[in-house]
């Protein structure tokens, strides 16, 4: 059982070079999804809360944040998941939205706020820039894509499929 | 378990049961949809109503207070014990039957997590919450279908009316309201779904109506899976579902 003289500010440094699984160019910490950290006498309890309910990373990451902590000597570490306020895209800094683009997905704009089910078609919802080319020129191909937080979307100016990032 | 603890297990339960089957319907689709986008789309879904019945039925468990957790309530219950809406253990049909029942369910629990934002179960809250802004996507993508479907050729026409001639009847029993949901609504911890029925017409209507698909005039509704008289459908995908954990007890991975 040790934590020395380390700050919560220190767990948050070593917890932004713990990277996202499946977006591996943000950090846990940029994409939100740490909440909090404690040290404590007995150790470090960090909160974090999922993406999305049925994240199939959030088991994964759970156990990145566990070795980066101990390996500088935060140990033992206790995880704690909360479930509110919900997790949304409008956490990202404009660093992190930056890091995306350049990385080939396109950001997530404001997340929706409208009540019940606006009917409107999904292809009509948003219109993401392409990360390539820059181009608005676009088509929502799915909502859904390869994980939970990212959509199909197609460059009609440079002919480049590209994905998006949700705005949850 | 007290009087109260066994009405709020319950309801969850209800809650968690829903998503849970649906969820292990949709997946059923994984490698058999008829375009790879909604391959990914429908496991997307699935993996969405999973995830919230893990945290549903890990609160329902909570509650109960005899040390049963999610897994425990989603593998070693059996059909009876299940209570699900008899809508979604109906086996998934063709892409019609899912895309529609999938409208119907996606409206429901919609309205539903919106109204359970304000749950006096903090925890059930946040887990509506989140819930509401996964199934916003939910409700807009089979939308969407639906209106492609009924607008589309005689042939999806044909087969988007049959699907809706064929589920109506259990689209009653979403809304019928027992003695545990005006328990649950009394307390404060959950929403009398009765209250549900009139903006769900609302929307499902006018969705089916510019599809140009009609509802049955037959006012007769099935029902009988809030107490566990289900169909024989759910006992096959329960075998399915549950056979892994069950012929490896504690296993785990």
């Amino acid at each position: 059982m040790s934590t020395g003289s380390q700050t919560r500010d220190d767990v948050f440094e070593i917890l932004d070079e713990v990277m996202d699984p499946e977006v591996p160019v943000l950090s846990v910490v940029e994409l939100g999804i740490v909440r909090d950290a404690r040290i404590e006498a007995g150790g470090v309890t960090v909160t974090i809360t999922p993406t999305y309910s049925g994240c199939p990373a959030m088991r994964v990451i759970e156990e990145e944040i566990t070795a980066a902590l101990v390996a500088r000597g935060l140990s033992p570490v206790r995880l704690e998941t909360v479930y509110a306020p919900a997790w949304t895209t409008d956490w990202m800094s404009a660093e992190a939205k930056r890091k995306l683009q350049e990385y080939g997905i396109a950001p997530p704009g404001r997340s929706q706020q409208e009540s019940l089910v606006t009917l409107t078609r999904a292809s009509a919802v948003e219109r993401f820039r392409c990360p390539y080319c820059g181009s608005h020129d676009t088509t929502l191909r799915s909502e859904f894509g390869s994980t939970a937080c990212k959509s199909i979307c197609y460059c009609n100016h440079c002919q480049q499929p590209f994905e998006a990032f949700k705005s949850l | 378990m007290t009087a109260v603890a066994s009405t709020g297990f319950e309801y969850v339960l209800r809650l968690g049961d829903d998503r849970l089957v649906l969820g292990h319907r949709l997946s059923e689709w994984c490698g058999h949809a008829p375009i790879l986008e909604e391959d990914i789309a429908l496991a997307n879904i699935a993996l969405d109503l999973i995830g919230q019945a893990t945290l549903l039925l890990g609160l329902a468990g909570k509650i109960e207070g005899t040390g049963r957790d999610a897994d425990a309530l989603a593998y070693l219950r059996d059909a009876i014990d299940f209570r699900n809406a008899l809508l979604v253990e109906l086996p998934k049909g063709d892409f019609g039957v899912t895309i529609v029942r999938q409208l119907f369910f996606s409206v429901f629990a919609l309205l539903q997590a919106e109204a359970l934002q304000r749950s006096s179960n903090g925890e059930l809250a946040g887990i509506a919450a989140k819930a509401v802004k996964e199934l916003r996507y939910h409700v807009r993508h089979t939308a969407d279908w639906v209106l492609k479907l009924g607008g589309g050729t005689d042939e999806s026409h044909r087969r988007t009316q049959t699907a809706v001639d064929d589920l109506w009847r259990y689209t009653g029993e979403l809304f019928l309201g027992d003695d545990i949901d005006r328990a649950a609504a009394a307390s404060g911890l959950g929403v009398d779904p009765s209250t549900l029925e009139k903006p769900w017409q609302t929307t499902v209507r006018d969705v089916l109506g510019r599809a140009g698909l009609t509802i049955p005039e037959s006012p007769y509704m099935q029902r009988g899976g809030r107490t566990g008289r289900h169909t024989e459908h759910l006992g096959h995908m329960l075998t399915e579902m549950q056979i892994l954990a069950r012929s490896h007890p504690g296993a785990s991975w």
